[in-house]
């Protein structure tokens, strides 16, 4: 009965979008007050339905419905009570209400905490919103309904989630990951929404960036969440595969990136507005495309749920509505859109367009490498596979040039920037980091070009970002300490300051791991011992292992550095009954400057076992980059200015002499 | 030409050059990467009237053959027959198979074809997933059953 009420409550879930679709954009066009602020309950109400929606299903796999299809596919009375709830996101179907659901969580967001901005603005983007919203919702209900039953047989118990999906790393990647996607929806409304209202100033930059901002955080946490799961849990030891669904959450990220810069630009300066509104389309694309790709079934991957072609073909339909609709839209508008600031060539203007250049042929590397084999085997030219070596090369070729303009962009003034100005400074930031960089290199045992390439790289950005700290504090001629001069900085600078170390700190994670890791594939008996990357690892048998829905083996190794006791590990192989899977889950020490990681392969014939050791350098500092990254943009957000918007305009209005209403906000 | 517009063309000429670019770049290292898909049949009788080249890079998936898996008593090497329709072909490996590997499973193998009908992988994969097979498999091996292997013992 309460799955019903959950079905129901997702169909008027449906017709508050399709409202909210309608009446705040005509009140908007009509100047209709009360038309307009219908937005915002209606906002709330898309919420709370598809919430309510929500916990039914919730509630539904913790009780152990198994009349329901989607609850009897993918939980079983034996699994925790956390991966139950867990589980939800865990199939086709839920992880699609999820994906509402999150919507309709920026849906409301934006009607409760968009007070600085008029109300015709709001009204426009909520029915955006709406507008994208009715789409999925009428997915769910047509395609993808979590609430069917399985009446009048259903099953006495589940199939079980997925074994892989049973894992803490599983309880907050998705939702992190859905936050960061969905939240590019929240850019595009406003750039939409801006171009219906004509009004192409850039207003609209300020507005949306604090929204954009959010969403590229959670993102980069949830590729990064992504990464460590796939590290720990996959046994493979790898950090990042190319896998179409890792690149599918890549590309939004890369546009992501070049919109947080551009909308900065345009906000600032007053430049680039075209191309800012076109990056703003091109984010929510690609991650409509990236829920496309993986959602259809038609990748080959882990995330490639139940197969089913009126799946795909729906999403293709709303892909194709959304990104031609507002291409139509943008080829109608972009002709008004002239930017009015002046600038030089050698300008901070220029040097963030050309690292927005670079972005985007990094997104177009992803996304041929990504849809070409796709392409290949719809025209009839038989199946073929684009390596991880193709991608690899590419990102080398792109980052040089990237790395050298992040680092010059911070250091250089905005409308002109005179080149010999800087020669000095980049010299020393040059040739501190390439130094430095052939120390670390020569620590350890061999040599290589990309490890010192990358190492460079790394401390370019980490001395030039330190020496736009202090060109900023010099410049401030106030009779201060440092320390009140470093408190002067505004909040956004640090994000800026934080989000270039942590992609430093990224990158000499991958550099290092990439170059100097150490890997072996070794048959062991009890009591063997094998020396790799200067450790000793001693393996001590296996044991029998019980867990609450599985069973397995054990496998012991300790670790000696030089005689010394390091760690010991525990690499375990589950069995999950119900599906009938092994799993295979590694043992791993991690530490600032390493990782140990074990992982138990199979039994051979005369009771040896086959383990895959790893020593890992630097790789916990890939993911820590990325956490690096997500806090300086918490710090950008916490900036006061966006929230003074209103504010300022107030004043500039009077101060103009005009009188405005502020009667319609108040409420 | 007026500064404004000299200054776009260096732009515009900028932006395009780096385009090429890239664009050269990028068909340069894709025509390094591509690793052609073939089944077992494909290897020996040909993929539309072309044998692959002895010491090509490609993907090969097939089935298990039942009984074929060896392992070396002293290493990691194993090697293994794959078949779909026709003709076999033998993978070896060095290594850790999949958690799924498993005879009368589908897998895909990335590697050297070093003989006419033998290749050297450095990749083996298996899916996770009781009814999964690459859809690229599936297709070419219509027609074939797929048995769960729960379904083996003649229960249920």
């Amino acid at each position: 009965m309460l799955a019903e009420l959950g079905n129901f409550a997702l169909v008027i879930a449906l017709m508050m979008s399709m409202l909210l679709a309608i009446y705040p954009m005509w009140g908007a066009y009509k100047n209709h007050a009360q038309m307009m602020a219908l937005a915002k309950p209606l906002a709330i109400g898309l919420f709370v339905f598809t919430l309510f929606a929500y916990i039914v299903l919730t509630r539904a796999f913790i009780e152990n419905d198994f009349s329901l299809a989607y609850v009897a596919h993918h939980s079983n009375s034996l699994l925790p009570w956390y991966y139950r709830v867990t589980a939800v996101w865990g199939g086709h179907e839920g992880s699609f209400l999820l994906w509402v659901l999150i919507f309709s969580l920026w849906t409301v967001a934006v009607a409760l905490f968009s007070r600085a901005i008029p109300i015709q603005m709001v009204a426009r983007v909520l029915a955006v919103l709406g507008l994208v919203a009715m789409g999925f919702y009428l997915f769910i209900l047509l395609a993808s309904n979590p609430f069917d039953r399985l009446l009048p047989f259903y099953p006495v118990d589940g199939r079980d989630l997925n074994p892989l999906l049973q894992d803490f790393g599983m309880i907050i990647h998705p939702p992190m990951l859905y936050m960061g996607y969905v939240g590019f929806s929240v850019a595009f409304a406003f750039a939409i929404a801006a171009l219906i209202s004509g009004k192409l100033d850039s207003t609209w930059a300020r507005w949306s960036r604090p929204w954009t901002i959010a969403a590229w955080c959670f993102l980069t946490v949830g590729i990064a969440l992504g990464s460590w799961w796939a590290y720990y849990e996959l046994g493979w030891g790898g950090w990042w595969f190319w896998d179409p669904s890792e690149n599918a959450a890549f590309m939004p990220w890369l546009v992501g990136t070049a919109l947080m810069h551009s909308l900065a630009v345009t906000e600032k300066r007053k430049v680039f507005k075209s191309w800012t509104v076109l990056l703003a389309i091109s984010a929510f694309s690609m991650s409509l495309l990236g829920t496309f790709l993986i959602r259809s079934g038609i990748l080959v991957s882990v995330h490639a749920f139940a197969t089913d072609p009126t799946r795909g073909l729906f999403i293709l339909g709303i892909l194709a509505v959304t990104v031609g609709g507002s291409l139509l839209l943008y080829a109608l508008r972009a002709p008004q859109l002239k930017s009015t600031g002046r600038y030089e060539l050698f300008s901070r203007e220029v040097l963030l367009i050309g690292n927005n250049v670079l972005l985007t042929a990094a997104t177009i590397v992803v996304f041929l490498g990504t849809l070409l084999p796709l392409v290949h085997k719809e025209l009839g030219l038989g199946s073929i596979s684009i390596g991880a070596p193709f991608f690899n090369q590419m990102f080398v070729f792109l980052i040089v040039p990237f790395v050298f303009l992040m680092g010059l962009g911070p250091l250089s003034r905005w409308k002109r920037q005179s080149p010999t100005a800087l020669v000095r400074q980049l010299l020393i930031a040059f040739g501190i980091s390439l130094s430095a960089a052939v120390l670390v290199i020569f620590s350890y045992d061999q040599a290589a070009y990309m490890a010192a390439l990358g190492m460079t790289l790394s401390f370019w950005i980490l001395l030039t970002t330190l020496q736009e700290v202090m060109q900023r504090i010099e410049g401030n001629k106030g009779e201060l300490s440092v320390v009140a001069k470093l408190r002067a900085l505004t909040p956004s600078h640090w994000g800026m300051v934080l989000g270039h170390v942590g992609f430093a700190v990224t990158l000499i994670g991958i550099t290092l791991v990439s170059n100097y890791e150490q890997e072996s594939d070794v048959r062991m008996s009890t009591g063997d011992s094998i020396n790799i990357g200067g450790y000793d690892f001693v393996f001590n048998g296996v044991e029998e292992l019980k867990g609450p829905n599985y069973g397995g083996h054990v496998g012991l190794v300790d670790v000696f550095e030089d005689g010394d006791f390091v760690s010991a590990l525990a690499a375990e192989k589950r069995f999950y009954p119900v599906q009938r899977t092994t799993m295979t889950e590694a043992g791993i020490d991690s530490g600032l400057t390493r990782d140990l990681f074990v992982a138990l392969g199979e039994r051979l014939d005369n009771g040896d076992w086959a383990l895959r050791i790893y020593v890992k350098p630097f790789v916990n500092w890939i993911w820590a980059g990325a956490f690096i990254m997500g806090i300086g943009g918490i710090f950008s957000i916490a900036d006061r200015r966006y929230r003074m918007a209103k504010v300022a305009k107030f004043k500039s209005l009077t101060s103009n002499g005009k009188t405005i209403e502020p009667a319609t906000e108040a409420n | 030409m007026n500064p404004r517009r000299q200054k776009r063309l260096v732009a515009v000429s900028a932006v395009v050059l780096v385009v090429a670019g890239a664009v050269g770049l990028m068909l340069y290292a894709l025509n390094e990467n591509i690793d052609l898909f073939y089944t077992p049949s494909e290897i020996v009788e040909g993929k539309q009237g072309q044998l692959p080249k002895v010491g090509q890079r490609l993907r090969i998936g097939g089935m298990v053959v039942p009984g074929t898996v060896a392992r070396d008593q002293k290493s990691l090497a194993v090697s293994f027959d794959l078949i779909d329709t026709g003709p076999v072909v033998t993978v070896s490996y060095k290594g850790i198979l999949p958690d799924l590997f498993r005879e009368g499973q589908g897998i895909v193998a990335t590697g050297v074809l070093t003989e006419a009908n033998y290749i050297v992988a450095d990749e083996v994969l298996a899916k996770h997933d009781e009814e999964y097979m690459p859809p690229e498999l599936a297709e070419k091996m219509k027609g074939i059953k797929h048995v769960k292997p729960q379904n083996l013992g003649g229960t249920d």
